[in-house]
């Protein structure tokens, strides 16, 4: 039978070792398949978070061969035969145990976010043009990879100033929801730093739920704040018909 | 002796799926002080999970809908074991719950009136589902996550119950552990609320996640409450079959209600064949008919047409695709052809689009280009904690039960749908129930610490027992549990594999007993797992001297040495409870519907089980 | 099990500049070497100040061209700096030259290069990105003035059709994809909406931010493709200025 040769990051805290595991290669399997086998056959103390295993829950992830993903959306079938896998714990968050980080930071940051707030005696004739960007962010099944792979956190820790894409997609569909009356705008700019993003779209890139982040969340935000605080000619514009 | 730190709340809600959230967030409103505390992450709950939607009579796609049909749908669903009253509340609340969730920022698919959309699902006579794409749960879990948060009631996140502490015979606080690094934790608490969802983990093919371990019925059981109809058992009819390493994951009855045809591999569209006598009447007579009420669906028009077989109950066309596949006619890898593939694939996409994902993404199958296999898979309970319709209290005093680990609302068999509307609507309950009992209940029951210490000591013990030499290791104990009721508590069952299931747990209960575990406290998956076993345990225990005492076949649940129904033995609802000699099992009666409600079911009584 | 002595070593779940052993440097140095040429050959055709004019025919460097008395300088350095300034603050530009030249990252799960002071686009000089708009309107008039160009080369001095006005065509679509898919453009013509149903004109606007989301989502195809061609078709021009390159008539 097949064999594939894992290499997985084991230990606590940041410090610890890559051990290998020769793990029998059944049609279909996933790297997370490659996991729980170990957890069943030889070490049942190996930490991974997981949950659906079906990519619908976003708990799985971690990075395979340094690209960051979901284990059961990796395909043992995409790797050459014997090549090395290597298996790694995100590196944006601190570092629990094995492949699994503490991402509670995430949270936090929610909770700073402006919920949602109907105008006030909306009838909810809702057209479904209005909501259909929306519903693109509501894919969204936190997995938080893309705050793993975003640069700003991930090389320059700034957690600080930005809240991520995860968020910037989480303020995108709040703001275009054609019932929200509240105005995040201003958050997006300062608190949330809408301005650190470089669309460098690696966020993009890994979003197992295909949402356009850069594209149709970020981008869009950022031309809101361009309207906001920006582009005094429209705003000068704008100012002239309101006074009439 | 090892610490553990103490938080204390009125109320203290476990697990932080629909029902969970939906308890919380009504608890906090009424002024509670509230914690919540789930086993994964918060919005990782397996209502995720959920994708065809939420079944509310609203009655945007078909005016006629309202209440009493979908009382009488479910009622007819569960084959008459309801509990009535909660079956009403139900019907009469889920409208509400589902304009709630719009107004906490849900983004339902609309109708081009711009009303919620609704689409059509096994048993529902109208088209009731309101949905978005086939990704509700999620929706609905990710909007109570984010008014929640704003509610200011605590969440302990990765953080598992191994025990209920009682004064008296009042429940006064949890036990448990942060999974994270192993830290034990007690909380003092006026009233819980289990929100912990199934038992799948106890069969080999499930569609749900490692979570559900049947937390909630193993601590309610031990703590004294009484457990129901645990003998139905809901295989979900669609679970897909290949690979062997998503085997059982959920294909959404959405498929169907947008049109799927079901065949087996010789190209023939069986599911006509088994339409129960007493039910052919409301569905298509011929493929033609069929094809037009898809149409008519799909165009978003009203139609004299009836539906196609396909969306039968789940319980039938379970049962459908088990014969197929037993008697030969099922496909390569034992399973039979699921098909959508004969419309648009933009708008298959579009209306699926993570089944779309999900078969390309882990089958390399496009959903759009040819059929999926499908298989049945353990699903749901219905069975669970006995608890009172209106306050959802069960019959422990302060414990309260919402959601799939409560019984009683949906009978013999669910509605596909009316599980998302059941955890607002009792979860809103429960939060409810629990903070009155709050306020009448004055000051805070006792602690006593010689529970807390033997819970302690507890879980400690797969420490004590080590790794290696006679303990057993928790994953081979899990298996062999997967193993017997798969093959003897399965989808039809008789009294002699069920004689066998029996005395098999009572051998692997010694296992149980003497697993163990190496290495630290910190993220200790094969630690967990020693004590989720023990849930799992009390419920295979319950669900196998429940169905063997159950002498018919009624709704999921199907005995080949009893294949018809028995009126008789509908007014008996099965209870098993704690006792000091082990499992005890009761028969009690059903509560009676009042006599308005009954008329809704003048139609001739049934003896047909389907 | 010699392998797994020589990984027991305790280390960091995290060292070097990434785990990733696939080709991930080869997106940001084709990048990097496309930009540069284009750069360097703009550079010396802008500066060059001859063969960009022959006929109805002017170079896309060059128009529209304007003479000014006191400016000694090439006239197209009065006009490059539009469609440079448009592209440079490009969503999809910014995304490239920030990974292929400033390593910011260069790939995904790479690390960047320095770590000290990154302030993104909040602070000078890239806070200035937010002024693509103004770009985007600037360049739309050239874009314009280009279409007009190619008509004239069309119609001038009698209607014809030759090599170098197809090409200027294809210059002119190519441009127009580009320009009209700016995320900017989608912004304005309706993104900034919250409710499309809302009245007609939301309705139509609408419409537009349908159309340019289409265009939008190849923006990067659009983007190479109209700089290929505008370099192709300046490059065209002054061969053909300097009687190096044929100019074949169709008609």
């Amino acid at each position: 039978m097949a064999e594939a040769n894992l290499k997985v990051f084991r230990g606590e805290k940041d410090s610890g070792t890559f051990e290998n595991y020769k793990v029998p290669i059944e049609e279909g399997m996933v790297v997370l398949d490659a996991i729980h086998y170990i957890q069943q056959n030889m070490d049942p103390t190996i930490a991974v978070r997981w949950n659906c295993k079906a990519a619908k829950c976003g708990s799985c992830s971690a990075e395979v061969n340094g690209k960051p993903q979901l284990l059961c959306k990796s395909r043992m079938d995409k790797f050459e035969p014997g090549e090395e896998i290597t298996v790694q714990p995100i590196k944006t968050f601190p570092h629990v145990k094995d492949l699994v980080a503490d991402v509670s930071w995430n949270y936090e940051v929610n909770k700073k976010i402006v919920p949602f707030t109907p105008q006030p005696g909306h009838n909810w004739v809702v057209y479904q043009e209005d909501i259909e960007r929306v519903q693109e962010f509501r894919k969204c099944i936190e997995c938080f990879l893309c705050q793993n792979v975003c640069h700003v956190l991930r090389d320059h820790n700034r957690k600080d100033g930005f809240y991520g894409p995860r968020f910037m997609v989480r303020l995108a569909g709040l703001e275009m929801h054609p019932v929200d009356s509240a105005n995040r705008l201003k958050m997006v700019k300062e608190d949330a730093g809408v301005g650190f993003c470089n669309i460098t779209k690696c966020c993009t890139e890994v979003c197992p739920e295909d949402i356009h982040i850069t594209d149709n969340a970020i981008i869009p935000l950022k031309e809101r704040v361009v309207d906001e605080f920006y582009d005094p000619i429209a705003k000068f514009f704008k100012s002239v018909f309101k006074a009439k | 002796m090892t610490n553990y730190e103490t938080h204390e709340h009125d109320v203290l809600v476990i697990g932080a799926g629909g029902a969970g959230l939906r308890a919380a967030i009504e608890a906090s409103a009424q002024g509670m002080n509230v914690g919540l505390v789930c086993k994964s992450l918060l919005g990782k709950a397996h209502t995720v999970m959920a994708e065809g939607g939420v079944a509310a009579a609203l009655g945007n796609v078909d005016p006629e809908d309202n209440w009493e049909v979908h009382f009488q749908d479910t009622m007819n669903g569960g084959k008459m074991m309801n509990n009535w009253r909660m079956a009403q509340l139900h019907a009469q609340e889920a409208p509400d719950r589902v304009r709630e969730l719009q107004e906490w920022g849900a983004v339902f698919d609309r109708t081009n009136k711009g009303q919620i959309l609704q689409r059509a699902f096994g048993g529902h006579k109208y088209k009731r589902l309101c949905h978005v794409g086939d990704r509700t749960g999620l929706e609905m879990i990710r909007t109570l996550q984010d008014q929640g948060i704003h509610r200011g009631f605590a969440v302990y996140m990765e953080c598992s119950i191994t025990k209920l502490i009682k004064d008296g015979d009042k429940v006064s606080g949890a036990f448990g552990y942060y999974r994270e690094d192993g830290r034990y934790v007690l909380f003092k608490a006026k009233a819980i609320v289990l929100a912990t969802g199934g038992v799948g983990k106890a069969f080999t093919v499930t569609s749900n996640s490692w979570e559900y371990t049947a937390d909630g019925q193993g601590l309610a059981y031990d703590a004294g409450a009484d457990l129901i109809d645990m003998e139905f058992v809901q295989f979900h009819p669609t679970g897909m079959v290949w690979p062997p390493g998503v085997r059982g994951i959920l294909v959404t009855e959405g498929v169907r209600g947008e049109g799927g045809i079901l065949r087996n591999k010789d190209g023939y569209r069986f599911m006509r064949d088994y339409l129960p006598e007493s039910t052919k009447d409301q569905f298509s007579a011929n493929d033609a008919e069929s094809e037009r009420w898809v149409n008519a669906a799909i165009a978003g028009v009203k139609t004299k047409d009836k539906r196609p077989p396909e969306l039968s109950t789940r319980d039938n066309v379970a049962r459908a695709i088990y014969t197929e596949v037993k008697e030969g006619r099922g496909s390569p890898h034992g399973g039979v052809f699921l098909d959508i593939s004969y419309q648009d694939a933009a708008r298959v996409r579009k209306k699926l689009p993570s089944m779309y994902h999900q078969f390309k993404d882990l089958a390399d199958v496009d959903i759009t280009a040819g059929p999926m296999e499908v298989g049945p898979t353990m699903h749901y309970i219905m069975g669970g904690i006995r608890v009172d319709a209106d306050s959802q209290m069960s019959r422990v005093p302060g414990l309260f039960a919402a959601g799939e680990c409560s019984g009683g609302m949906h009978g013999a068999n669910r509605l596909g749908g009316n599980s998302l509307s059941d955890l607002i609507v009792f979860g809103r309950l429960a939060g409810l129930g629990a903070a009155e009992y709050v306020k009448k209940l004055g000051a805070a029951p006792a602690v006593p610490q010689d529970q807390v210490d033997a819970a302690l000591a507890e879980m400690e013990e797969p420490f004590q027992r080590g790794g290696s030499g006679s303990a057993k290791n928790p994953y081979d104990v899990q298996k062999k549990l997967n193993q017997i009721m798969s093959t003897y508590v399965g989808i039809f069952r008789n009294k002699e594999d069920l004689e066998i299931g029996i005395q098999k747990l009572q051998e692997l209960k010694e296992d149980i007993k003497n697993v163990g575990t190496k290495g630290s406290k910190t993220y200790n998956p094969g630690w967990h797992m020693c004590r989720d076993l023990k849930n799992m345990m009390i419920a295979s225990e319950a669900i196998a001297l429940s169905a063997l005492s159950r002498e018919e076949s009624r709704g999921a649940h199907s005995r080949t040495d009893f294949e018809q129904l028995n009126p008789e033995l509908g007014k008996f609802n099965t209870a098993v409870s704690k006792d000091a000699d082990g499992m005890k099992l009761e028969k009690t009666p059903c509560p009676v519907m009042p006599e308005d409600l009954k008329r809704l079911f003048a139609k001739k009584e049934t003896t047909h089980n389907g | 099990m010699n392998e797994t002595k020589a990984t027991t070593k305790t280390t960091h779940p995290h060292t070097g500049m990434t785990t990733r052993h696939d080709a991930w440097w080869l997106a940001p140095l084709m990048v990097a070497t496309g930009f540069t040429i284009f750069i360097v050959y703009a550079t010396y055709r802008a500066f060059e100040n001859n063969y960009y004019e022959i006929g109805a025919i002017i170079s896309p460097f060059y128009s529209p061209k304007i003479v000014l008395d006191w400016f000694p300088f090439s006239p197209a350095l009065l006009i490059l700096w539009v469609p440079a300034g448009f592209r440079a603050t490009c969503y999809y530009y910014r995304k490239a030259y920030y990974r292929a030249y400033f390593l910011t990252p260069p790939a995904c799960g790479v690390k960047v290069y320095g770590n000290n002071g990154y302030t993104g686009e909040r602070a000078f000089p890239f806070v200035l990105q937010n002024l693509h708009r103004y770009f985007f309107y600037l360049a739309t008039l050239v874009l314009l003035i280009l279409w007009y160009d190619a008509f004239k080369a069309l119609i001038e001095p009698t209607f014809h059709l030759d090599l170098v006005t197809v090409i200027m065509f294809i210059n002119c679509f190519l441009l127009s994809g580009y320009s009209f898919g700016c995320h900017a453009y989608r912004h304005l013509a309706g993104g900034g909406l919250n409710c499309f149903s809302k009245d007609e004109s939301t309705k139509r606007r609408f419409k537009v931010w349908e159309f340019v989301s289409k265009l939008n989502e190849h923006h990067m195809g659009w983007a190479w493709c109209s700089l290929f061609s505008v370099g192709f078709t300046d490059f065209y021009i002054r061969q053909v200025c300097a009687n190096v390159f044929p100019n074949p008539t169709f008609f």
